[in-house]
C-alpha cells in the first residue's frame, strides 16, 4: 500500500483545514470538502524527424466547496495560506442561509489507502527526457520503415503525476497518488493522388517501462502508419441504415455516448436524461450486460479513490438489457438516495465534482467474431473511432469511424472512408443481436469532456452487432 | 462560451499600466535576466492573472456558485537553436528558480530546430492601442444571480411547454497579461468579458419527449449586454421549435446553415489555413495559395484591432502588431494564419496570429475572423429552396482536416416550398470541405459577432443528408 500523502506536503496543518472545514459547515452546509492537489505535467513532442518541443507545469492549490440541499458553493485558490483558505470558505458557504457556524466538524483522522491499483515509483513515472527524446525517435524510424509513403510522423508522450488530499467534514482525511501517461502517434501517407492520415495511441497509469515492453512504442508506430496506408485507397463511405458490427476496444466509445453520460446521476436527478425514467425498463437486448468499472489496475480510467474520497468500484448499468442503476457522487447520491458508486470526479481543484464515468464496457458474449461478420450480407465494419457526443436530453449521440470496411455477403471488402455514425441512445442497445466473446478495453487513449472538465476515461466492447443505425457516408 | 484565462485573449494597454503589471514587468525581467544566466540565448515569458466569478441557478435557486483568483507563469528559453517550456502557479523565488533550472536543463535534451527563435528584434510591436476590452464594472454576487435567475425565467415564462431546465449561468472574469522577451519587448494588457447563457427544456406532452436548446451572449462591457429576458426568450424558443423532431429519408439536398453552424464551417476554414497544420501536410489546403478554394462569394477577414472584439489584442502571442488580414478574398486563397516559427517553415512572414497558452509555446489562432456578409436576409434564403435542410446544431468531430472529408451529426428543420416544415434529428450531413467550400451558393445579411469567429447565414448547393 503507498504511504498516505501528509497534508503537510502543502503546507497546511490538520488543525487549519479542520479550522477552514469549521467555517465553510454552517447549519445549512450538508457536506463539505477540501481538495488539495498538485500536479506536475511533462511533455515532449515530435515531427519532421526531430523532438522539437519539451514541456512541463506544475500547479497547486486547493478547492474549497460546501453543499446544501441542491446548492454547491465553490471557491478555488493557488495560495495555501491559511488566509485564504478562510476566504475560500466565506465564499464556499455564501449559498447557505445560515449565519457563521461554531465549530462542528470532527478533527480529520488520516486513513490509509486501502489498496494501490497503480503502485508505480515517482522514478519509474517520471524518467530523464533524454530516454522519452529515444523513445520518440524509434518511433518515427518505425513509421517510416513500414511504407515510405508515410511522408511525416508527429508523435508526442505525455505524463502527469498527481497527488490529491481530500479532508471532508465527515472527518475523513484520504490521499491518494495519480500517476497517468499517454503515447500518441499520427502519421501522414501521401501518394500521387492522395494525402490520408492515422493514428494509434495508448497509455494508462503505467510506468515508462510500460511503453517498451515488447516494443509495445514500436508496434503502436506500425499502427498509425498501417491505418494512413489503408486510409489512401478507402472508397467514399455508403450513405443511411444498415446493419453495422462494431470491433472490439476502442469501439466501446459507443457505450460511453450511447448510454453512460445518459447514466449519470446528475441528469436524472434533474430529469433532464432521456433515461430519466428508465429503470428497471429494458434498454437494451438481453444479450448486453455493461458495467462502469473503476477498479481494474493500471488501467487509465481507474482510480483507487474517487476526487470525494470515495474508494472506486464496478457498478453494473445495464444487467441483460436491463437499466440497473446510475453513477453517483456524493451530492446526487444523497438527493436521490441511492448508493453511493464512487464516481465523483473532476479535473483538477478548480472544478467542482460531476458524476462521471471511470472504465465503461460491455461484458463477453458467446457470438464468435468471424460469425458475426458472416451474418451480415450488406454493411459496415467499424475498427476505430475518432470522437463521440451525444445530446443528453434527447438521446442522439454520434461517433465518428477512423477505419472502417465495407461487409459484402458475410466478408470484409473495401476499406472506406471515415464517416459519422448517428443513433437514439435508450435505443440502439435494443438492436444488438450478437455480442462476440472476445471482449477487449481500448488501449488507454480516451479523454471525456463534461461540463468543460476533462477527465481520462477508459471503455470496452467485444466484437458486436447492431442490426441498425444510420451512417453518414456521402454514397447511395 | 466565455474566453479561457490561459489562452492569450486577455488585453493590453501599455500607456496606462495596470498597477500589478508593473511588478510583473519587474518579475518578468528578473526572470529572463536570471535564464540568461543560466545559458539561455533567448527567452520569453509570458504572467497572467485573473479573477473569475460563476453562478449557475437551476429552476429558480442556485445551483452553483464559483469565485476564484489565479495567476500564472509561462516561461520559453531557447539555447542556441534548442527551446523548452514550462510554466507554474508558484511565485515564489524557491519555484522561479527551479523553474528556471527546469527550462534550461529540458532545452538541453531537445534536439536542434533550424527555425526556432523569438521574431526579429526589429518586428516586436511598438504601439499597443487601447482597443476597449476592458471594463472595470464590478458587479455583487446578488446582481449576478438576479441576471442568471431572470434568464431562467424568462424562458420558463414564454411557454408552458418549458417545463425543466438545464439551468442559466452567468460568468464574469477579468485579466491581465503581461508577455516580455530577451529583446526587451515588454506588453501588458488587461480585459474582461461578462456572459449569460440559458438552457431550457421543452417537453411534448404527447409523448413525453425532451428537447434542449440553449442561447448565450458574451461581451467585454457589462452595459452592451441584452437583457436576461431576452436570451432566455430566445432559448425557450430555440427548445420548443425541436419539438416533435423526426427522422428524413437519405437525399441528397440543398443545405442552409444557420449563423452558428455555419460560424463552424468558418472554423474549418480557420483550422485549413493555420500554419501549424499547413506545414505538417495535415491540411485540405496545402499551395493553395492564391488559388481559388471557395465559391466567388466568399471573402473572409482576420481582424485583430476590432474595437471592443472578443478576439481583438494589441499585440499577439509573441508581441508581434496585430491587424486585419485578407484571408479569402472572392473565393481566393490570400493568407494564411501564421505565428513566427509556422511562417518560416513556410518561408512567409508572420501574420500576427500567434495564440499563447502560458507554459506552450506560440501556435495559432484567430483574432475576429469573418465571412463578409451577402445581401438576403435568412427568411428569402430559405424561401428560394423546395426541398432541403436548415441546419441548426451538428454535433460530433467527423471531419478529417487532412482530406477535407466532413461527416457530422446534425438537427434542424426540413425545408418544403420555401418553409420550414417540421423538426428534424438523428440524420448526418456529408461532404467534403473542399467541395463545399466552393459550393456555397448564397450568404445570408445577418453577420453578428458572438464569438471570435462568425458567420452569417450560408447556403451550400446540395450535401448528402443520411437519415432513414
Amino acid at each position: 500500500m503507498p504511504e498516505p500523502v501528509q497534508l503537510t506536503t502543502f503546507g497546511v496543518t490538520e488543525r487549519e483545514a479542520q479550522q477552514a472545514l469549521d467555517r465553510v459547515k454552517v447549519r445549512d452546509v450538508e457536506y463539505a470538502d477540501l481538495y488539495f492537489e498538485s500536479r506536475t505535467s511533462e511533455s515532449v513532442s515530435m515531427e519532421e524527424g526531430i523532438v522539437k518541443r519539451a514541456a512541463k507545469s506544475v500547479s497547486q492549490g486547493v478547492g474549497v466547496r460546501a453543499t446544501a440541499g441542491e446548492k454547491t458553493g465553490f471557491a478555488y485558490s493557488d495560495e495555501l495560506t491559511k488566509r485564504d483558505l478562510e476566504i475560500a470558505a466565506d465564499t464556499a458557504r455564501y449559498i447557505a442561509n445560515s449565519p457563521k457556524g461554531h465549530s462542528s466538524v470532527p478533527v480529520p483522522t488520516q486513513q490509509r489507502p486501502t489498496r494501490d491499483l497503480y503502485p508505480i515509483e515517482r522514478a519509474k513515472a517520471e524518467v530523464a527526457t533524454a530516454e522519452r527524446v529515444a523513445l520518440l525517435n524509434e518511433i518515427d524510424a518505425e513509421a517510416r520503415r513500414y511504407d515510405p509513403r508515410i511522408k511525416n510522423v508527429m508523435a508526442s508522450f505525455n505524463t502527469e503525476y498527481k497527488v490529491v488530499v481530500v479532508a471532508t467534514s465527515e472527518g475523513t482525511l484520504v490521499s491518494d497518488i495519480q500517476p497517468l501517461s499517454r503515447l500518441q502517434i499520427t502519421c501522414i501517407a501521401e501518394d500521387r493522388e492522395n494525402r490520408q492520415v492515422g493514428s494509434f495511441g495508448g497509455g494508462g497509469r503505467v510506468a515508462f517501462a510500460y511503453y517498451r515492453e515488447d516494443n509495445r512504442h514500436l508496434s503502436y508506430a506500425r499502427e498509425a502508419a498501417r491505418e494512413a496506408i489503408l486510409n489512401l485507397s478507402a472508397v467514399d463511405a455508403p450513405a443511411g441504415v444498415m446493419p453495422v458490427v462494431l470491433a472490439g476496444g476502442w469501439p466501446g466509445i459507443l457505450l460511453h455516448e450511447a448510454i453512460g453520460h445518459g447514466l449519470e446521476a446528475d441528469f436524472n436527478r434533474k430529469k433532464t436524461s432521456a433515461f430519466s425514467s428508465l429503470i428497471g425498463k429494458r434498454v437494451a437486448s438481453d444479450v448486453c450486460t455493461i458495467v462502469d468499472d473503476g477498479t481494474l489496475p493500471f488501467r487509465r480510467g481507474s482510480l483507487n479513490m474517487d476526487d470525494e474520497g470515495t474508494p472506486t468500484g464496478c457498478t453494473t448499468l445495464i444487467e441483460k438489457g436491463i437499466l440497473r442503476g446510475y453513477i453517483t457522487d456524493k451530492l446526487n447520491a444523497r438527493l436521490m438516495g441511492i448508493p453511493l458508486t464512487g464516481n465523483g470526479r473532476r479535473e483538477n481543484y478548480q472544478s467542482v465534482v460531476l458524476p462521471r464515468m471511470t472504465n465503461t464496457f460491455m461484458l463477453a458474449g458467446e457470438s464468435d467474431p468471424q460469425d458475426i461478420i458472416r451474418s451480415v450480407k450488406k454493411g459496415l465494419y467499424a475498427v476505430s473511432f475518432g470522437g463521440g457526443q451525444v445530446d443528453i436530453t434527447n438521446g442522439k449521440f454520434v461517433f465518428s469511424a477512423s477505419e472502417a470496411y465495407l461487409i459484402e455477403d458475410g466478408q470484409i471488402t473495401k476499406p472506406v472512408k471515415g464517416a459519422t455514425l448517428i443513433g437514439n441512445g435508450p435505443e440502439i442497445l435494443t438492436k444488438v443481436s450478437m455480442v462476440g466473446h472476445d471482449l477487449k478495453l481500448d488501449n488507454g487513449i480516451g479523454t471525456c469532456g463534461k461540463d468543460g472538465q476533462s477527465v481520462p476515461v477508459g471503455v470496452g466492447l467485444p466484437t458486436i452487432k447492431v442490426d441498425e443505425i444510420t451512417v453518414g457516408g456521402t454514397q447511395r | 462560451m466565455t474566453d479561457d484565462l490561459r489562452e492569450e485573449t486577455v488585453m493590453l494597454k501599455t500607456t496606462t499600466m495596470p498597477t500589478n503589471a508593473n511588478g510583473y514587468a519587474q518579475l518578468a525581467a528578473d526572470v529572463l535576466a536570471q535564464a540568461k544566466a543560466c545559458g539561455a540565448t533567448e527567452a520569453d515569458i509570458v504572467v497572467a492573472d485573473g479573477e473569475t466569478f460563476s453562478v449557475q441557478v437551476r429552476v429558480g435557486a442556485v445551483d452553483r456558485l464559483t469565485k476564484a483568483r489565479e495567476k500564472r507563469l509561462g516561461l520559453r528559453v531557447f539555447i542556441g537553436k534548442r527551446s523548452a517550456t514550462t510554466s507554474t502557479s508558484d511565485f515564489s523565488k524557491a519555484s522561479l528558480d527551479r523553474l528556471v533550472a527546469d527550462t534550461c536543463t529540458l532545452a538541453g535534451a531537445v534536439v536542434e530546430d533550424d527555425v526556432s527563435g523569438l521574431p526579429d528584434a526589429g518586428q516586436m510591436a511598438t504601439e499597443q492601442p487601447d482597443l476597449d476590452l476592458y471594463d472595470d464594472t464590478v458587479l455583487d454576487t446578488d446582481t449576478q444571480i438576479d441576471w442568471a435567475k431572470r434568464g431562467e425565467a424568462a424562458a420558463f415564462a414564454t411557454d408552458p411547454r418549458v417545463t425543466n431546465s438545464e439551468g442559466a449561468e452567468f460568468d464574469s472574469s477579468s485579466g491581465r497579461v503581461v508577455l516580455a522577451n530577451s529583446h526587451g519587448f515588454v506588453g501588458a494588457y488587461r480585459s474582461s468579458n461578462f456572459s449569460l447563457s440559458v438552457s431550457p427544456i421543452a417537453t411534448e406532452s404527447a409523448t413525453g419527449g425532451m428537447q434542449r436548446d440553449a442561447w448565450y451572449q458574451v461581451q467585454r462591457k457589462f452595459a452592451r449586454l441584452a437583457s436576461a429576458e431576452s436570451i432566455g426568450q430566445e432559448a425557450a424558443r430555440r427548445a420548443i421549435r425541436r419539438l416533435g423532431a423526426r427522422k428524413v429519408a437519405t437525399k441528397r439536398v440543398p443545405v442552409v446553415f444557420d449563423q452558428e453552424t455555419a460560424g463552424s464551417l468558418l472554423a474549418n476554414l480557420c483550422s485549413a489555413v493555420s500554419g501549424y497544420g499547413l506545414y505538417k501536410r495535415a491540411s485540405f489546403l496545402l499551395d493553395q495559395l492564391g488559388q481559388t478554394i471557395a465559391s466567388d462569394l466568399i471573402t473572409v477577414y482576420d481582424d485583430g484591432r476590432m474595437v471592443g472584439g472578443l478576439g481583438s489584442r494589441p499585440f499577439d502571442g509573441e508581441g508581434l502588431t496585430t491587424r486585419k488580414n485578407t484571408i479569402v478574398e472572392r473565393g481566393v486563397l490570400k493568407s494564411y494564419l501564421l505565428d513566427t516559427y509556422s511562417g518560416k517553415k513556410l518561408g512567409l512572414p508572420s501574420t500576427g496570429n500567434a495564440s499563447r497558452s502560458v507554459g506552450e509555446s506560440p501556435s495559432v489562432g484567430p483574432t475576429n475572423f469573418y465571412l463578409v456578409p451577402g445581401v438576403k436576409s435568412q427568411q428569402e434564403i430559405i424561401g428560394s429552396i423546395k426541398e432541403g435542410l436548415f441546419v441548426t446544431e451538428l454535433i460530433g468531430f467527423g471531419i478529417n482536416m487532412v482530406t477535407g472529408d466532413y461527416s457530422r451529426g446534425a438537427c434542424g428543420f426540413w425545408i418544403e416550398n420555401g418553409e420550414l416544415a417540421y423538426p428534424v434529428e438523428e440524420i448526418t450531413i456529408a461532404g467534403n470541405l473542399k467541395q463545399m467550400l466552393k459550393d456555397i451558393d448564397v450568404i445570408g445579411n445577418d453577420l453578428v459577432f458572438r464569438g471570435r469567429i462568425a458567420s452569417p447565414t450560408v447556403k451550400i448547393a446540395e450535401m448528402m443528408v443520411a437519415g432513414n
